[in-house]
């Protein structure tokens, strides 16, 4: 469809919000509670804090969610039944403020969950959520999505785009079918948008290094892995607040009798990751794993998959306890400041 | 309505289990679902993933060729939480399947040329499998050796089809077993199997080499190869990564941009050695 571009008045904003949550939908959105910016299910729009440059944990828990029950079953000895999950009933579901980064992340999450084969867990969250992004009004030291082929007005991955414009009111750019059904609910809160310069309402981010540098000079030897990621804890909050780290478990909860399999959150960064049984590890030191972080995101993922691994949100770097950054470590790697 | 699960597996009776040497088994397993007997369908070298409720999934090669119908074996050892449920299991007891993954030996492209399959330890259940699918087809193929060892006699599987091998006319077997692991009746070679595969008259020439076993065999394995002039792309083996999901989206089979479970597991030794050492 042909995206189109309305105004939305800024006191309209809470009956959009409102309307849309009593029309049945979930609705997730940026909340401040002691300092701490998250993505939570909401009912008012009262609750919700748009002013935020970034939440501490990402939005791919509403498509991916950390534990996804795959079926679960009876079984005896001779008997085993399997109940498959009826993904009729995941609730349609709206991202209400996530920033183009975040937005960006679904795109990267999918073409994980739809190489060769289906992910269907994935797919019908997916196709059940709309995003309605937020552009960005400000940043800090640890964005960088103008290096990764994004920016802070993006609408990649928004079904609609709000951006903040003169006195506080929203340009809405509808991008999609879904962002039209969803504009469509609340049609008469929308006028018709003004002639804006959008790029002067979003937070102007400088490009930090460039990405074909950067992939030209990426390789598994000889770089500093180690140095990089000496002081690496090898905890895994980097894959956790991550939008685009995908990688899973599949373990078993329950016995013998009865119980579910499901699929979990995993992440190259702890050692068990790898670990064959015979104690033979294919990434036996934190710098191979560290070089495996950065190397999926950057070298792998854009071959096989034609997407970059990392829409430059900046998290991880935020939550790393010993304070690894990953800008910093990719700057470097390109070969500086450019 | 969407319900195609990629994870969920299909439900097989355990038809038959044949103890193959300490800890290891051989189950032979059914399809309890018709349609999905019938829809199956594998190559020689595709993996699988084989599980016990309430335990977890374990990655095995399908050990049973190809052209044997209507069912197929793997073959384990006991060594960690879900193998040991698995040989907790008797006859007529049901266990999950999911596969066929992976890619396969090409060995239509083998056809009219000499195999030489060498293979350590519990290494030997992908190779049973092409192996008996060549044997299958045996006039599409020249000479066959098949070169095994195992630590000691004890521990050599398919002890039965070693016999039958050993005495087919168009197979020559030899077996060895590492020093010390011989018994007073071991009538087979004495040693580690590189160093019997040197001793050996090899001839590279229009033969096809595959090469299964743990890490340290492989290593000692393909130099010999070379030295007797076995071409790099006619040198075959498999790799056994860990993995969970077996489609290319858990994410920790990679060596460098290859997944094993979608690129591999077999790999030629030209193939492996433009890859990382990452396996
Ligand atoms: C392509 C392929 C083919 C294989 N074929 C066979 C075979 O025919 N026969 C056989 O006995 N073994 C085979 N293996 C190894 C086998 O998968 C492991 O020994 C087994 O998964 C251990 O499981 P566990 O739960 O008992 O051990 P645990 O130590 O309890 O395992 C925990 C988890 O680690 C993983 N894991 C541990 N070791 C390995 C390993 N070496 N390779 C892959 N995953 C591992 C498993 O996913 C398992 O879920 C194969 C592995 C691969 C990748
Ligand atoms: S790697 Fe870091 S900066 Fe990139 S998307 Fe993930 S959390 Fe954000
Ligand atoms: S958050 Fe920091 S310390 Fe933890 S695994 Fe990631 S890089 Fe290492
Ligand atoms: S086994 Fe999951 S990606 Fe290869």
């Amino acid at each position: 469809m042909t995206p189109q571009n309305k105004l939305l008045k800024k006191e309209c904003l809470p009956t959009f919000v409102e309307t849309l949550v009593k029309g049945g939908k979930l609705l997730y959105a940026p909340t401040k509670e002691n300092e701490r910016i998250e993505f939570k299910l909401i009912e008012n729009f009262s609750e919700i804090y748009l002013d935020y440059i970034q939440t501490t944990k990402s939005i791919k828990s509403i498509v991916f969610p950390p534990i996804e029950k795959l079926f679960e079953y009876v079984a005896d000895k001779e008997h085993v039944e399997i109940k498959d999950v009826n993904l009729n009933t995941i609730p349609e579901t709206i991202v209400f403020g996530a920033h183009p980064c975040d937005a960006a992340s679904f795109k990267v999450l999918n073409a994980v969950f739809t190489w060769d084969c289906n992910d269907e867990f994935f797919l019908t969250r997916k196709d059940k959520t709309t995003v309605i992004g937020l552009s960005c009004k400000n940043h800090d030291d640890y964005c960088f999505c103008t290096s990764v082929d994004l920016n802070p007005g993006s609408t990649e991955g928004s079904d609609i785009l709000l951006t903040r414009i003169e006195n506080d009111n929203y340009l809405a750019e509808i991008m999609t079918e879904k962002g039209e059904a969803v504009y469509k609910l609340v049609k008469n809160l929308f006028e018709p948008a003004p002639q804006v310069d959008k790029n002067a309402f979003v937070t102007q981010l400088p490009k930090l290094f460039d990405l074909n540098d950067l992939r030209g000079k990426l390789s598994f030897e000889g770089l500093s892995w180690m140095q990089q990621s000496l002081r690496c804890l090898s905890c895994g909050t980097c894959a956790y607040v991550c939008p685009t780290c995908s990688c899973f478990d599949i373990q078993d909860i329950g016995n013998q009798t009865k119980g579910k399999r499901v699929r979990i959150w995993d992440t190259c960064a702890l050692p068990q990751f790898t670990l064959h049984t015979s104690g033979h590890n294919p990434r036996h030191f934190q710098n191979e794993r560290w070089r495996q972080r950065i190397m999926h995101k950057f070298s792998y993922e854009p071959e096989r998959l034609h997407v970059y691994g990392c829409v430059g949100c900046g998290r991880c770097s935020r939550a790393c306890p010993v304070n690894i950054n990953i800008l910093e470590n990719l700057i470097e790697i390109s070969g500086g400041n450019k | 309505m969407r319900n195609d699960n990629i994870y969920k597996p299909c439900l097989m009776r355990i038809e038959k289990v044949t103890d193959e040497a300490p800890d290891v088994k051989t189950f032979r397993l059914k399809f309890i679902d018709d349609v999905q007997a019938r829809n199956f369908d594998f190559k020689a070298g595709q993996f699988g993933e084989y599980s016990v409720m309430g335990e977890g999934e374990s990655t095995f090669c399908i050990a049973s060729p190809p052209t044997r119908k209507g069912y197929i074996e793997c073959t384990f050892r006991k060594t960690g939480r879900v193998t040991s449920a698995l040989a907790n299991k008797e006859e007529g007891e049901i266990i999950g399947f999911r596969g066929p993954y992976g890619n396969r030996f090409p060995i239509e492209e083998w056809k009219g040329k000499n195999l030489l399959f060498v293979a350590g330890g519990i290494a030997l259940p992908p190779m049973r499998c092409v192996i008996w699918n060549c044997l299958d087809l045996r006039e599409d193929y020249k000479d066959i050796t098949i070169v095994y060892g195992a630590k000691t006699v004890d521990d050599l599987i398919y002890k039965n089809e070693l016999e039958e091998w050993n005495e087919r006319p168009d197979v020559t077997l030899v077996t060895t077993v590492d020093p010390g692991g011989e018994t007073p009746a071991w009538k087979g070679q004495i040693g580690f199997v590189p160093t019997i595969l040197e001793k050996m008259e090899l001839k590279a020439e229009n033969t096809i080499a595959v090469v299964c076993g743990p890490p340290i065999m492989i290593k000692f394995t393909f130099p010999v190869l070379v030295k007797a002039e076995f071409k790099e792309a006619d040198i075959f083996t498999t790799l056994e990564n860990r993995m969970k999901c077996g489609f290319g989206k858990c994410g920790r089979c990679n060596v460098g941009s290859v997944y094993v479970c979608k690129d591999g597991p077999v790999f030629t030794y030209a193939q492996l050695k433009k890859l990382p050492a990452e396996y």
